[in-house]
């Protein structure tokens, strides 16, 4: 047998060799890695149920329903007034928020509409439960990727938002102030100075933030390129939000529908991110809160006067017929489909919640990640327990 | 309140001008176009309020689906299911309506995807039901089974609905196909828009409707043993069953003397309101 004594090839088949030794020792065993129904990341109880091969996922399926409270048909047994106490504890990060497209819908069967007053002070407080949520949101994606401090500058900014949402509402939480026809009270002396001072500070926060985390290279390492979500696909999915913005898709449901809301009298933008990584993501819902801000003040600015209340009868009966109302939540889109068959509760009301579709992508997109960027992925798509149990 | 039910055929050669006065060029044009592809598929239609509700055989759901997809229907909202079998009207009667005696009947397992012979079971318990809620609610149509049927109209106790809306363009529509009431069954268009995977499996674990061709149609929200269909309108709701809802006294008429004294108050204040310029409160 011929010997090669030729350096250049003995060189090519240590090569060879190596790489075909690599190749057998990273066909690995599989195994299944489970992450939940209490982990950290999941904030809540989502499980994640993922087969890795080596560091890598090579198929994931998420087990959701440890929440499940079925809202779907407890509103079959409510009145229309009780139901909004209900779709507080969807998203209950923005409660108020849950409560508008169920009145509007409910509104639009029975052909009313809300007084100029009252549509703005509903998307006043929409604005700022929006707000609320996603200044958590900044906060806890830097807790997911290691960093502590944004966490705290969250919740101590978050504060002074919800304790202007308290002192209209009287819920820090749950306020249960939007109704049938307009809402329960008016704003309370010396509020919108107030909230205009608490505007200021957030916008202070997002600044703080962009430098702190967006300026990070770790956290640009981490995020950049991470969970690609093409428009295509998150289209398909039903993704909704910054979710579908961060991929680039112009879609607002605030701008590109009518609702008797007060979004189409303010000079404000859309952003997106052509990207559609968890750092546009990311970036997207940055943008978001500071737009929400000047729209906020936009609005105590110029606050119409009159009444907050239309006459409704006092025993609420919505005629039959069908009404699908939805409007662009914190989360995403958030939509209620609501049956009347003419009594004092609904029919049949479908809760379309935006986290639902928003995670249900994450099959698809968790497919070859490696195991870190599975927080990564679920901090960016940005989910609400509660949104996804209903 | 328009309660105009257009059938397709109807529908091109005169819209209904007494209830809807201003005809809606932009869904009209959309239920053109779909009607334009799906030809004799579409059974009925509806427009109100600026929406459009179109519904189709249920053979050729599959094929509506997909050319939705082609007419730039992008965006996938929601996939659910309806039971139109009626109900207590509202919940002061709900202990009025019966569920005792089918309710264990109702209760049998849930069936396999695969296979639709545990639905037959389910569905003994149907007329019996429809039966003894029928005189609780005299004032449903008599026809179609003695139950209600929504926008689009319907024939069967059982309707899939699913809502698509297009980026581009900004506007939705809402598709219905009624089921068989004994075996509802329809295909899967999870591999049209990807998000109804999750909503199909939720629909069938509510409904009991079998999406034929799903790959794992598992149960998403409850726990794998649980038996059912919880949101037919036959599946008891417990709690309600042991105590009436407490809250109803939330809606006792008002004495005539109070509710003049709140109207009035209510109008002055909108009197006072105008009059102020605009002032925090």
């Amino acid at each position: 047998m011929a010997v090669t004594t030729d350096p250049q090839r003995l060189a090519y088949i240590a090569t060879q060799s190596a790489d075909a030794r690599v190749n057998v020792e990273l066909q690995t065993e599989e195994m299944t890695l489970n992450l939940g129904p209490q982990h950290p990341a999941t904030h809540g109880t989502l499980r994640i149920v993922a087969r890795l091969d080596g560091e890598q996922v090579v198929w994931a399926d998420v087990v959701c329903g440890y929440m499940h409270r079925g809202y779907e048909k407890l509103t079959e047994v409510r009145t229309y007034p009780q139901i909004t106490t209900l779709v507080n504890r969807i998203d209950w990060l923005s409660s108020f928020a849950n409560e508008v497209p169920f009145i509007l819908a409910a509104e639009k069967l029975m052909e009313i509409e809300a007084p100029p007053r009252a549509q703005y002070i509903r998307t006043i407080l929409f604005e700022m439960a929006r707000i609320a949520n996603i200044t958590l949101f900044i906060g806890t994606m830097g807790a997911d990727l290691g960093a502590v401090t944004p966490v705290f500058y969250a919740f101590r900014d978050r504060e002074h938002v919800l304790n202007q949402i308290e002192g209209v509402t009287g819920g820090r939480f749950h306020p249960n102030f939007d109704r049938i026809g307009g809402l329960k009270d008016d704003l309370p002396r010396g509020w919108i100075d107030e909230t205009k001072a608490v505007m200021v500070r957030i916008r202070e926060f997002c600044d703080e933030l962009e430098e702190l985390l967006m300026g990070n290279d770790i956290f640009q390492a981490r995020t950049r390129g991470i969970g690609v979500i093409p428009a295509e696909v998150g289209l398909s999915y039903g993704l909704s939000g910054a979710n579908i913005r961060g991929s680039g898709v112009d879609w607002d449901l605030r701008r590109d529908q009518d609702l008797p809301l007060a979004w189409k009298d303010l000079d404000w933008k859309v952003w997106t991110h052509p990207d559609g990584d968890s750092f546009s993501r990311f970036w997207v819902r940055l943008q978001e809160t500071r737009e929400a801000t000047k729209m906020v003040d936009q609005m105590v600015d110029g606050l119409p006067a009159g009444p907050i209340q239309a006459k409704v009868p006092r025993i609420i009966k919505v005629p039959a017929g069908e009404a699908w109302v939805h409007t662009e939540n914190p989360l995403g889109e958030m939509g209620y489909y609501v049956v009347s068959q003419g009594g004092l509760g609904p029919f049949r009301c479908k809760i379309r919640s935006a986290s639902f579709n928003n995670i249900s992508v994450l099959p698809w997109v968790l497919r070859g990640v490696y195991v870190p960027d599975i927080i990564t992925i679920l901090a960016s798509l940005y989910f609400i327990l509660g949104d996804i149990d209903r | 309140m328009s309660s105009a039910e257009t059938e397709t055929a109807e529908a091109e050669q005169a819209p209904e001008v007494d209830t809807a006065p201003e005809v809606d060029t932009v869904r009209q044009q959309q239920l053109d176009e779909l009607s334009g592809v799906l030809g004799d598929a579409v059974v009925g239609s509806h427009i109100h309020a600026g929406d459009l509700w179109v519904r189709v055989r249920r053979e050729d759901w599959r094929r509506t689906v997909e050319a939705c997809k082609g007419l730039g229907y992008d965006f996938f909202c929601f996939l659910s299911g309806l039971d139109w079998m009626p109900s207590a009207p509202n919940p002061e009667d709900a202990e009025t309506l019966s569920v005792e005696p089918e309710a264990e009947e109702d209760e049998a397992p849930a069936p396999e995807p695969a296979e639709g012979a545990g639905e037959q079971q389910h569905d003994e318990a149907t007329p019996a039901g429809a039966v003894a809620t029928e005189d609780t609610t005299p004032e449903t149509d008599g026809d179609e089974g003695g139950w209600k049927t929504g926008w689009g109209g319907g024939e069967t106790r059982f309707q899939v609905f699913a809502r698509l809306l297009s980026t581009r363009r900004g506007v939705g529509v809402t598709l219905k196909a009624d089921l068989d009431d004994d075996e509802p069954r329809l295909a899967s268009i999870h591999d049209v828009y990807s998000g109804a995977d999750w909503h199909e499996r939720e629909t069938w674990e509510m409904f009991g409707f079998v999406f034929e061709g799903h790959p794992h149609l598992t149960h998403i929200y409850l726990p794998g043993e649980f038996e059912g269909f919880p949101l037919r309108k036959d599946f008891p709701l417990l709690s309600r069953e042991v105590k009436p809802w407490p809250g109803i006294v939330d809606v006792e008429d008002l004495p005539p003397a109070e509710e003049a004294r709140q109207d009035a108050a209510i109008q002055a204040a909108a009197g006072e309101g105008e009059q102020q310029p605009e002032e925090g409160g």
